[in-house]
């Protein structure tokens, strides 16, 4: 007799219009195991998981649990199939309390008793070395808390198979070894785990076996142990790869950016920057660190003039040293001004772009206002989307296809190759390569790294520590709206990061 | 002294409408569903109530005026749940604008209401209006004589139609609904986040249509109440014009609670007769009867200046959900 | 356990034909008219005898063409009007408080000025005073909105009610002709619009109004702006755009443009004021506006379309005793079913294969 697996997917095929997500997929995992799902971004492993959940369904192939075929339409049918599914964007109702999220859409008889809930919960957090107050809402919630709450929303459910979506991407190096331990409780009590990443290190650390995907296929199912992180690497991108950043020495550092003492309240009255101040210079890239909203965004958007600051002062240096203080001053002050500084947002089509318009109308954005008149002219822009549609090798239909339909890689080249085409002094990019694939990525570090040769000053925002440590010059740590240290990068350890990373809450102590 | 009992009675009165109308449209935007068609659904509410209570007027030689009462509230909710319907299949399934399929729902039920009116009319040659024996059944007080007869509070508390009791049972119900059980847990879930609701293994699609159905229904009975009541079962188009917009305007004065609605509900009752009840004498009428709608834009100001994480609107409101966008 | 698919599946287009879309239009269009049909079957009226009333109604005679087209002059200034506040996002359902507050600024003119002015200066005052109006009545809630976020839809909707209540207490008061009769009387002849070809000038205003927003919208930085803040105002904001000034501004832009509709009602169509001037056109532009998808040539279309319809329901009421109000009733299908089929458009339906390997 035929071996079942706690769960077995057969020739899974998924297609989203003309493109392949997933093909003809073959996999499997046992309890008891912990397996890693590898994969470049946009190599198709979330919309694999996804199908185990319930958000999509697959065009072809069928989905076997402990070897018998099962159809899941919805998440309904993948609870009562006892498979739960964290996603990488929580799945929280913010104004709900803990209890109140984890009991929704439970059909349980009876009235709702939040006493029982509380229980049962706190029961469950024990098992398995969780903290947590059932009654607290989200909204009051780190992001490691929330994580906490959806991991238990899963458990009491009596989740059987649980899969982990880039679990890791969010928390610092600490609060991961707080997770693997609570995945190796989950895992000795004879879970089935699968954990999707793109982190090496974290597949060797966790992982019994790891299943590596590229471009939609499934490539190989490996032991962990017989294999090294430079073969994995080359499974996944499908070519030997050199994955180094080079990184040159800076030249001639000259103050550019003098941010001083600043302090900004959002709409609601929360404290966001907590006098801030730092300064970042003429060739160097400097690396921003932090859990994500510690200030991160708000500091950029302040810079850019996006955002109105309390108090402080943000003192522009260019070459012929005549200062600026571009605080209180509007995006158009700031290029009236000649300050030339270019921004690549964290949201690329809700701030950076306009997803249903094409290149030449996206290259706008920066130009509109440049002429006189009252009509727009489009000619300068339209060479603009032709010059970085060819230079930055843009996969484009044309250069009037909304940019919405575009790839996500394809998206930030667009965004990216029109911030840098100004020759900025100044360029300002956060989670710059969040969601693209290897390839664009390191093409996204490389343009970083050549503006700083350029003698640009580089902010980087980033998520990825080793990524940090390696393309930055300086590393500038913030935690709840504060510098909590900036070191240097060529010295630095990702540990030192991640302590300076949740520091001010231990100060407040 | 009397006069205030007089306002406050007749506050309480013309309030009733806006209390089915808002509660309705409160439950409709709990579930994530923003349907500006009531002023649409009350109009076909009043038009189809008072055709149910005259239609049964004629074919019983002896008609009851509780029998009267059920069969204008069943007509009306149906007719209201009818024009939920449209307007949740356009946008749950068919994930259609919901600003506009509201407006849509608007120009479609006032038409099908002064239709209904006309018809009517054109058919009977003058206004419909039902017997007297059955009008009075939707106006008369209903509690006891002894309670009506407690010197103020009895005038103040227990001289009213059965509507306005009815009401307050209604919101009552609606708020247990919504607060303190599992299926009120699951729509506000569904409202305020969609996608985490669906990934809960909740039937997102379900919850929205049932809450806005139903929110619908309540709402056109509104409309019913208004046409039975204060228009003296007489179809009145340009009467009933605008109740449903201030209903609307309401849930946002009541921060999206059903038991605000009451109070808030009364107090536009109020404004509305204020021009009746409380003449001033150099102010024109005309111009004091556009008093109601200074006051709700001056809440719309107030709410949105005055912003509070608990009194904001459902997160997802207006927002349509469709389970592979992510 | 018995492996079942889903019998329909539905999933994002990435593209469509145009001819394919245009048939789906096309489509609901036939769908809208056949439960109109089921409509007049309820009243016992032939669907065939009430759809050739409605056609001959509207363009049968040279007076009932003149007649449509003079229905058709407010809603397509009005749909005109509410483009680029729709583009932008911004829900001005107020045109028809913008219309009145319009005519309102007209008729000030026409009542108190008509024998100091010659005719010619007059009409442009008149003008002039009706779109100023009708952008100051815009500007109101448009400064809220660009402020505080404060809702515009339910703040434009009220103020539609206080214009006309204005309106209402000037008909019978100040305004008011014979005492107790609540009428204003007509308008002196220097204060009308003269006609062309039958019909007030006013449909020569509304086709140049037709270009001028093509134009404005597609070619013009404005235009711009209000495509990207309708996208997101963030990316505005990103852009360098002053987003309380856009915003504004559009508004105001809107709204002198349905002052200018009021002012064509007052001088052309009625020749004086009332409280119901508007006579719905600001919520039946809505559904103009939004059935062309913004585009003023389209919008020509869709307004001659429902002006027809209304024309021809008001012959169908003389003829077969049918209410008027049928026309909203056809109106309000005609949108449901459009807006439906949108969803055909962006939407593709996978059916269950037969057969399951």
């Amino acid at each position: 007799m035929e071996k079942t697996h706690a769960i077995e997917l057969r020739n899974i095929t998924k297609t989203f219009g003309k493109v392949v997500a997933n093909k003809n997929v073959n996999l499997y995992v046992d309890k008891g195991i912990v397996m890693s799902l590898l994969g470049e971004n946009g190599s198709g492993k979330t919309t694999l998981m996804n199908m185990l959940s319930g958000i999509y369904y697959p065009d072809e192939g069928e989905i076997l649990i402990d070897g018998v075929p099962v159809t899941i339409k919805s998440p309904k049918d993948a609870y009562n199939y006892h498979i739960g599914m964290i996603h990488q964007h929580f799945k929280l109702v913010d104004v709900f309390s803990a209890a109140e999220n984890i009991v929704l859409g439970l059909e349980e008889k009876g009235r709702l008793n939040y006493k029982n809930v509380s229980e049962k919960v706190k029961e469950i957090a024990e098992k398995y070395g969780f903290k947590i107050d059932p009654d607290k809402k989200i909204y009051d919630m780190s992001v490691s808390e929330k994580q906490t709450v959806e991991i238990l929303k899963v458990l009491y459910r009596g989740a059987d198979i649980l899969i982990l979506d880039e679990p890791t991407a969010v928390l610092t190096p600490q609060e991961t070894e707080k997770l693997f331990e609570v995945i190796r409780a989950m895992k000795a009590d004879g879970k089935a785990i699968i954990i999707i990443t793109h982190k090496l290190n974290e597949v060797k650390e966790i992982s019994d076996v790891v299943a590596i995907m590229r471009k939609g296929e499934h490539i190989k199912t490996v032991k962990t142990a017989e294999v090294t992180e430079k073969e994995m690497t080359e499974m996944m991108v499908g070519r030997q790869v050199e994955l180094n950043i080079s990184r040159t020495d800076v030249i001639d550092p000259k103050p550019r950016l003098t941010i001083a003492n600043l302090n900004m309240y959002d709409e609601n009255g929360f404290k966001r920057l907590d006098d801030v101040s730092f300064i970042a210079y003429s060739g160097e890239i400097l690396g921003i660190a932090g859990i994500a909203g510690s200030g991160q965004r708000e500091l950029l958007e302040a810079i850019a003039g996006l955002r109105k600051v309390d108090s402080g002062s943000i003192i522009y240096t260019p070459e012929n040293n005549k200062f600026e203080n571009l605080v209180g001053k509007s995006p158009i002050d700031i290029k009236n001004a000649g300050v030339s500084l270019a921004f690549v947002p964290e949201d690329r089509l809700g701030m950076g772009l306009v997803g249903s318009m094409g290149m030449t109308d996206n290259m706008l954005l920066r130009l509109w206002n440049k002429k006189k008149g009252v009509l727009v002219d489009k000619s300068d822009s339209k060479k603009l989307a032709e010059d970085v549609l060819n230079e930055l090798e843009v996969a484009t239909p044309s250069i009037d296809y909304p940019v919405r339909k575009l790839s996500g890689g394809n998206v930030q080249k667009v965004l990216v190759g029109r911030e840098i085409a100004s020759n900025p002094s100044v360029l300002m990019s956060a989670y710059a390569v969040r969601g693209l694939d290897i390839n664009t990525s390191y093409t996204i570090y490389d343009l970083m790294s050549k503006q700083k040769e350029k003698g640009t000053s580089v902010i980087f925002v980033g998520e990825d520590l080793d990524v940090l440590l390696a393309l930055s010059d300086r590393i500038m740590v913030m935690c709840d709206g504060k510098v909590s240290g900036i070191v240097d990068a060529r010295k630095a350890t990702k540990e030192e990061i991640g302590l300076l990373m949740t520091k001010s809450d231990r100060e407040a102590q | 002294m009397f006069s205030i009992i007089g306002l406050i009675k007749a506050a309480v009165l013309n309030g009733t409408p806006l209390l089915f109308g808002t509660a309705g449209e409160i439950l409709t935007e709990k579930s994530g569903n923003l349907n500006l068609g009531v002023e649409g659904l009350m109009f076909m509410g009043g038009a189809f109530g008072l055709a149910g209570a005259y239609v049964y007027s004629v074919i019983t030689p002896n008609p009851i005026g509780f029998v009267a009462i059920i069969i204008a509230i069943v007509s009306a909710f149906i007719s209201g749940v009818f024009g939920s319907l449209i307007y949740s299949f356009l946008t749950i399934t068919l994930k259609a604008n919901q600003n506009v399929t509201g407006l849509a729902l608007t120009i479609f039920g006032t038409g099908v209401g002064q239709f209904i009116g006309e018809i009517m009319r054109i058919r009977i040659g003058g206004n419909v209006t039902i017997p007297n024996v059955l009008k009075n059944a939707f106006v008369d007080p209903v509690m006891p004589g002894f309670l009506r007869n407690i010197p103020y509070l009895g005038d103040i508390l227990f001289s009213y139609n059965i509507f306005v009791y009815l009401g307050i049972v209604m919101v009552i119900l609606m708020h247990y609904f919504l607060y303190k059980t599992r299926k009120g847990l699951n729509l506000r879930a569904v409202g305020e986040s969609c996608s985490t609701a669906d990934a809960a293994g909740i039937n997102t699609d379900r919850y929205r249509y049932f809450a806005t159905c139903i929110g619908g229904g309540i709402s056109a009975v509104g409309g019913m109440i208004y046409i039975m009541t204060i228009s003296g079962c007489v179809w009145n188009y340009s009467a009933l014009s605008g109740e449903g917009w201030i209903a609307v305007a309401l849930v946002i004065f009541c921060f999206w609670k059903p038991l605000n609605s009451i109070w808030g509900s009364i107090l536009f009752g109020g404004l509305l007769i204020l021009y009746l009840k409380v003449p001033v004498p150099f102010i024109p009428t005309q111009i004091y009867k556009i008093v109601p709608y200074i006051a709700t834009i001056l809440v719309l100001i107030f709410v949105s200046m005055k912003q509070k994480k608990e009194n904001q609107p459902p997160h997802d409101l207006g927002v349509n959900y469709f389970r592979e966008d992510r | 356990m018995e492996k079942r698919e889903p019998l329909f599946r539905i999933t994002r287009r990435q593209d469509i034909k145009k001819s394919t879309a245009y048939t789906i239009y096309l489509l609901a269009f036939v769908i809208a008219i056949l439960l109109g049909s089921l409509v007049f079957v309820i009243c016992n009226v032939s669907p065939v005898t009430a759809y050739s009333a409605i056609i001959n109604g509207a363009f049968g005679k040279s007076t009932g063409i003149r007649q449509t087209v003079k229905i058709m002059i407010p809603l397509l200034g009005t749909a005109l009007a509410l483009a680029p506040c729709f583009k932008m996002k911004y829900w001005n359902i107020g045109a028809e408080g913008q219309i009145t507050m319009g005519a309102m600024g007209a008729a000030f003119f026409a009542i108190n000025f008509y024998d100091k002015m010659p005719h010619v200066v007059l009409l442009l005052v008149m003008a002039l005073s009706a779109m100023l109006m009708g952008a100051l009545w815009s500007f109101i809630p448009a400064f809220f909105k660009a402020k505080w976020n404060t809702n515009e839809t339910l703040f434009t909707l009220m103020l539609n009610y206080i214009a006309i209540g204005f309106v209402a207490y000037l008909q019978g008061g100040p305004w008011e002709g014979k005492e107790g009769s609540q009428i204003v009387p007509n308008f002196n002849s220097n204060a009308v619009l003269p006609k062309v070809f039958g019909v007030h000038m006013g449909w020569i205003i509304v086709l140049i109004l037709v270009f001028v927003m093509f134009i404005y919208m597609k070619y013009t930085k404005h235009g711009y702006e209000i495509s990207v803040m309708g996208d997101s105002e963030n990316t505005a904001r990103y852009a360098g755009m002053d987003v309380f000034k856009v915003i504004v501004r559009t508004a105001m832009v809107s709204g002198a443009i349905s002052g200018l509709v009021g002012f064509m009602l007052a001088s052309g169509q009625d020749q004086t004021i009332y409280s119901g001037i508007a006579a719905n056109n600001g919520f039946t532009a809505i559904s103009v506006a939004w059935l062309s998808k913004l585009n003023p040539f389209v919008m020509v279309l869709i307004s001659l379309l429902l002006a027809a319809l209304s024309k021809g329901s008001s012959s169908l009421k003389t003829a077969m005793g049918v209410p008027a109000s049928i026309s909203d009733i056809i109106t309000g299908i005609i949108l449901l079913c459009l807006l439906g089929s949108e969803f055909f458009v962006n939407f593709k339906i996978i059916r269950r294969q037969k057969e399951d390997k």
